[in-house]
């Protein structure tokens, strides 16, 4: 493999600041799952590999007690969110996508905020978070910023981050009461395969359990980047959540999905899919309702 | 550059000097001279080269060597004892036909190990689970699920007390 210096440093400012330092020649490295096999196969070339692995508290989970969010460390792994009953119980949606990323061996080592950052439009992670508004904060020689998850998406493998900036935490506001939700990485085996579609719904109801107060619906590898749903979380909101307004909902989303043929399946398909799974992930969440 | 690092290795304190591109697996067969961790696809897809890095299953193949610094690893030589006395799992692989042409079985045992020791009464649904990312290309998964399940629970039970 190419030889490479792997440095480890011990705060943001001085892993900033090393890679400033060794400008176009150096990249950041969280658990490496992707960042090694790039290298292997001679899509990366670093001469300088920055391991943010060694700064402390960038993989601590935290619940803001004062405004509810929840603050998820960039360098958490997938299995750690995979094992905390906070995420299982309060957050299913999340849990419901992190169990089937990759394998207990990658889930150990690979981190959500790598995840958001490489882009791929199958990532698992993104879909649950997006569906829940989440927001992303990330810090470089620019200083510090926050910006919505959707919005951290520019292409597949692109994002917003410029080079030098490290995404640091994800931040979770807090969920409407009497809130449902449930994500499903659809494909044709559960194990080690990218989804052939991702779906992630959340729903809200009134006070009457009946009435849609908010309704998300995002999809994974339905376009170049993640996809809210908005003319079908629009066609929710307002009104008595069952198997009717879900299956319509199912079939708006998938008119709105940019869905294209790909060596995993065709659009058609796809399409057909969206309407199947938006509509049983909505049902789910209205089980999850409490 | 290179650095020299220390670690727990089977049990026992070790110190090397690794090379910062090395992965985990090549100093563990090439360095360290151990080859019964397998190199597979060399992309974290196979799982014929997990061991356990602090009790975790992880892709050696993936892993940067200097990463293990201060940590504990387990390959699967640490398993059996220095007499020869096989580790129940090791056992029940092979009393159960878990092992056909044996590639994948050290990767296999390792991931088992680490389900176990977490999950000692892990059911079959658990077992499939954390299997997932170990690939078996003579296709004996149900000997191995088998295998598996026969040290889980009460099983480990049977295994131990076998003399």
């Amino acid at each position: 493999m190419k030889n490479f210096s792997y440095l480890m440093p011990e705060t943001i400012d001085e892993a900033i600041s090393l890679l400033e330092s060794h400008g176009e020649k150096a990249g950041y490295i969280a658990g490496g799952t992707d960042v090694m096999v790039k290298i292997k196969e001679g899509n990366l070339s670093p001469e300088y590999l920055v391991s943010l692995k060694h700064i402390p508290a960038m993989n601590d989970l935290s619940l803001d007690r004062e405004n509810g969010e929840l603050h998820i460390g960039a360098l958490t792994t997938h299995r750690m969110l995979e094992k905390s009953s906070l995420i299982r119980l309060q957050y299913p949606i999340l849990h419901d996508a992190v169990i089937n990323i990759g394998s207990v061996q990658i889930r150990n080592v690979a981190t959500i905020g790598g995840n958001l950052v490489n882009a791929v439009p199958s990532a698992d992670g993104a879909i649950p978070l997006i569906a829940m508004d989440a927001r992303v904060r990330f810090r470089g020689p620019r200083g510090e910023q926050t910006e919505d998850l959707i919005k951290f998406f520019l292409g597949p493998g692109r994002n917003i981050l410029e080079h030098g900036e490290i995404l640091t935490e994800i931040i979770i506001p807090p969920l409407l009461p009497r809130s449902g939700s449930a994500y499903i990485k659809f494909g044709r085996r559960a194990a080690m395969e990218l989804p052939l579609l991702g779906v992630g719904v959340l729903l809200s109801l009134d006070e009457d359990m009946k009435h849609c107060t908010r309704a998300r619906i995002c999809l994974g590898v339905a376009a170049p980047t993640p996809l809210r749903a908005l003319e079908a979380e629009k066609f929710l909101s307002g009104k008595v959540v069952d198997e009717k307004t879900l299956e319509e909902a199912g079939r708006i989303a998938g008119d709105e999905s940019k869905v294209r043929d790909s060596i995993r399946g065709v659009a058609w398909y796809r399409k057909e899919m969206v309407n199947v799974q938006v509509k049983r992930m909505g049902m789910k969440c209205l089980e999850r309702i409490k | 550059m290179a650095r020299d690092i220390s670690f727990k290795f089977n049990g026992s304190d070790l110190k090397i000097r690794v090379k910062d591109h090395w992965t985990l697996l090549y100093m563990i067969r090439e360095e360290l001279g151990l080859t019964g961790t397998k190199e597979g696809c060399g992309s974290g897809e196979c799982g014929a080269c997990t061991v356990l890095v602090n009790g975790e299953a992880v892709n050696a193949c993936l892993y940067p060597a200097v990463e293990i610094k201060g940590k504990d690893l387990q390959t699967i030589e640490g398993l059996a004892s220095e007499e020869g006395t096989l580790h129940p799992l090791q056992k029940s692989f092979v009393e159960n036909g878990g092992i056909q042409c044996g590639f994948c079985s050290p990767g296999m045992i390792m991931s088992s190990k680490a389900l176990l020791e977490e999950n000692p009464n892990a059911d079959e649904d658990e077992i499939k689970h954390a299997l997932a990312g170990n690939i078996c290309r003579c296709t004996g998964y149900l000997q191995i699920v088998e295998s598996v399940k026969a040290a889980s629970g009460e099983g480990a039970e049977e295994i131990k007390a076998v003399p």
